[in-house]
């Protein structure tokens, strides 16, 4: 232990400086009234250009990623890159769709997807499906953002073994629900600017000095290369081969469309100011996704410089990679970069759960007129549980399972996108169709993800997302990302059961907006407004 | 709620400064299509040569594909303000 003293300090100071901000956050860009979703939700609807990029680039940018993208390369190489493209596509795609998600969210006061959906199918059940999915694929992500947090404070030897193990990962935990129940969205808000600039930092340094030690990246890469020659399995090489090109493309192709339909995403779209803050930030976003990029390339620095994870724990080499090449005050920089950048994510996904929670299940079916200071209360109280059920998942069961989960939260996602994502720019579907879709696809995915085998973690299920096509009955060993798959079996369903109902003549739900709601933008009326307009 | 979507389906609700409509199209958005289909053609960028500063061409290419997003996203942005 005392070896990482130094990191340790570093670690634990930096650590509670941001503890500090993001209670101070109540405070910042004061408003006059915490107590309502608008306000302790979503900040106020205010944030502009500069905090909605840091707010979105902390928000999908987490820990976890910076910790198992460079370990999926460091295992599997090349094909562990498609977060690169995965992170260049999806900003086009959602360029037009977002603002128009923020036009129709601003004039009818919505504050989560399935918000929309609701009133745009006049559907509660369709929403309730849509709240559960979100709910569901972001749990284990949050669980997730602790595995990232673990990795860092096994290097620094902070959890060994006994009874205390875990006191340091649940002491960040109960720092950060508190500061989260206080101060709502503007916490994460204001402490991404530190994370951000921490990140920055640590992989500038890192991406110059480590290269540097091991010899240049021709020798990184040449090592990397050399140590996927060596190895058994068939699918690695930093280069691709022809079975899993399918599965590269595709895995790129539904991640980066299932990334705006995570609830913490809409979060941070929502919380910005006006439309031109969206289209700005699509096009300033991708800055992130070259410090992926280079992030990502830490595998094979690892690779180089012959890291050891610590046990079967892949995401440790990161970590250890730091530990081993950093002087010990910059590793504890490293380290506090990467546990900060877990608070950021954590925070806003357990916001985004809670406000679904709130606005789609409470009430709707609880408190079916709440006051805005309810609503408020109830989300505060949610993020709390949401957050106490992650720690419980890390402490008692294997992370292993997190990671299973939020791969098949990836998947599930997806299916939302008839709904919230189509449903934006058409309401062709009918309600009925869109609920079968999404049933079908739902299952079609889970069966898929339970029939991939992973040999290298020894899972007969649930072992990934390359669905082989030989299942099928087709004569190839080619992949392909599952959750695509179902995406397309859940639109198919979707279509016939829509030309189904139709042909039936089965009632479909009103429609709650008007065209001119998906254009509006900062300063338009809204119905709010209008409605309580003389009442508030 | 319910009331609100009454209220809305009325027609009451009227967006943005009268006589100006607003809406997304142009041409200009099309070019959103060129950072979407580069990054899935695993053919311009599956080989090691030739290489860049040490990088194989599958690294290097597609790290310049995200300039090529940030250009166009740009462009569009800028376009359509």
């Amino acid at each position: 232990m005392s070896e990482h003293l130094t990191e340790i300090i570093v670690f634990t100071v930096l650590f509670l400086v941001v503890s500090g901000m993001g209670f101070f956050a109540a405070r910042w860009r004061r408003p006059t009234d915490l107590a309502s979703l608008n306000e302790w939700g979503l900040g106020g609807r205010s944030f502009g250009a500069w905090i909605t990029w840091f707010l979105i680039g902390g928000d999908l940018y987490t820990a976890y990623t910076f910790v198992a993208v460079p370990a999926l390369l460091f295992g599997a190489g090349a094909a562990g890159f498609f977060a690169v493209p995965y992170t260049v596509i999806t900003y086009p795609i959602v360029f037009l769709i977002m603002i128009r998600l923020w036009s129709v969210s601003h004039v009818h006061s919505l504050v989560t997807p399935a918000d929309f959906v609701r009133v745009r199918f006049g559907s509660p059940t369709l929403a309730l499906l849509v709240a559960i999915t979100g709910i569901v694929a972001t749990m284990p992500y949050i669980a997730l953002q602790l595995v990232g947090i673990e990795a860092v404070l096994k290097t620094m030897g902070v959890s060994g073994s006994g009874l205390l193990t875990d006191l340091p990962l649940i002491i960040a935990f109960v720092i950060l629900a508190a500061y989260t129940y206080q101060s709502g969205l503007r916490a994460p808000a204001l402490i991404a600017f530190v994370k951000d600039i921490l990140i920055y930092l640590v992989i500038l340094v890192a991406i110059i000095y480590i290269p540097a030690r091991l010899g240049g990246w021709s020798q990184i890469f040449g090592d990397a290369t050399a140590k996927f020659a060596a190895t058994p399995a068939p699918g690695d090489g930093t280069l691709l081969n022809a079975n899993n090109q399918l599965q590269y493309v595709t895995l790129a192709l539904g991640s980066a469309l299932a990334l705006f339909l995570y609830p913490h995403s809409v979060t941070g779209v929502l919380a910005s100011r006006n439309r031109d803050v969206i289209k700005r930030n699509m096009s300033a976003l991708p800055a992130y996704s070259l410090l992926l990029a280079l992030i990502a390339l830490l595998g094979y620095m690892a690779i180089s410089a012959k890291i050891k994870p610590i046990g079967t724990d892949v995401n440790t080499v990161v970590p250890q990679l730091f530990d081993q090449m950093f002087p010990d005050w910059f590793a504890g920089v490293a380290f506090a970069a990467v546990g900060i950048g877990a608070l950021v994510p954590a925070a806003i996904m357990s916001i985004a759960a809670a406000n679904l929670f709130t606005r789609n299940i409470y009430r709707e079916y609880i408190n079916r007129d709440p006051t805005d200071a309810q609503e408020a209360g109830v989300s505060k109280v949610t993020s709390l549980v949401v957050k106490i059920g992650a720690v419980l998942f890390i402490l008692f069961i294997d992370p292993q399972f997190s990671i299973d989960l939020q791969l098949i939260g990836g998947v599930i996602i997806l299916q939302t996108l008839p709904s919230v994502a189509i449903g934006l720019f058409t309401r062709w579907f009918h309600k009925g169709g869109l609920i079968a879709g999404w049933v079908a696809g739902m299952g079609a995915g889970i069966l898929m993800l339970y029939n991939v085998a992973n040999p290298a973690t020894k899972h007969e299920h649930f072992g990934g997302s390359a669905f082989a096509l030989a299942k099928l009955g087709l004569d190839t060993k080619m992949t392909i990302y599952a959750g695509f798959l179902a995406l397309a079996v859940n639109l198919i369903v979707a279509l016939l059961g829509t030309l189904l109902f139709r042909a039936l003549k089965v009632a479909d739900g009103p429609d709650g907006t008007a065209p001119e709601h998906y254009t509006a933008d900062e300063g338009d009326p809204r119905i709010k407004d209008l409605n309580l307009s003389g009442s508030t | 709620m319910d009331r609100l979507l009454i209220h809305a389906s009325e027609g009451s609700m009227t967006t943005g400064e009268p006589g100006r409509a607003r809406s997304d199209r142009s041409p200009w958005n099309w070019l959103l299509v060129l950072p979407i289909v580069l990054p899935l053609l695993t053919f311009l960028f599956n080989a090691d040569e030739p290489r860049l500063l040490g990088f194989p061409l599958f690294y290097w290419l597609q790290i310049a594909f995200i300039i090529v997003g940030v250009g166009c996203t740009t462009i569009v942005y800028r376009m359509t303000k």
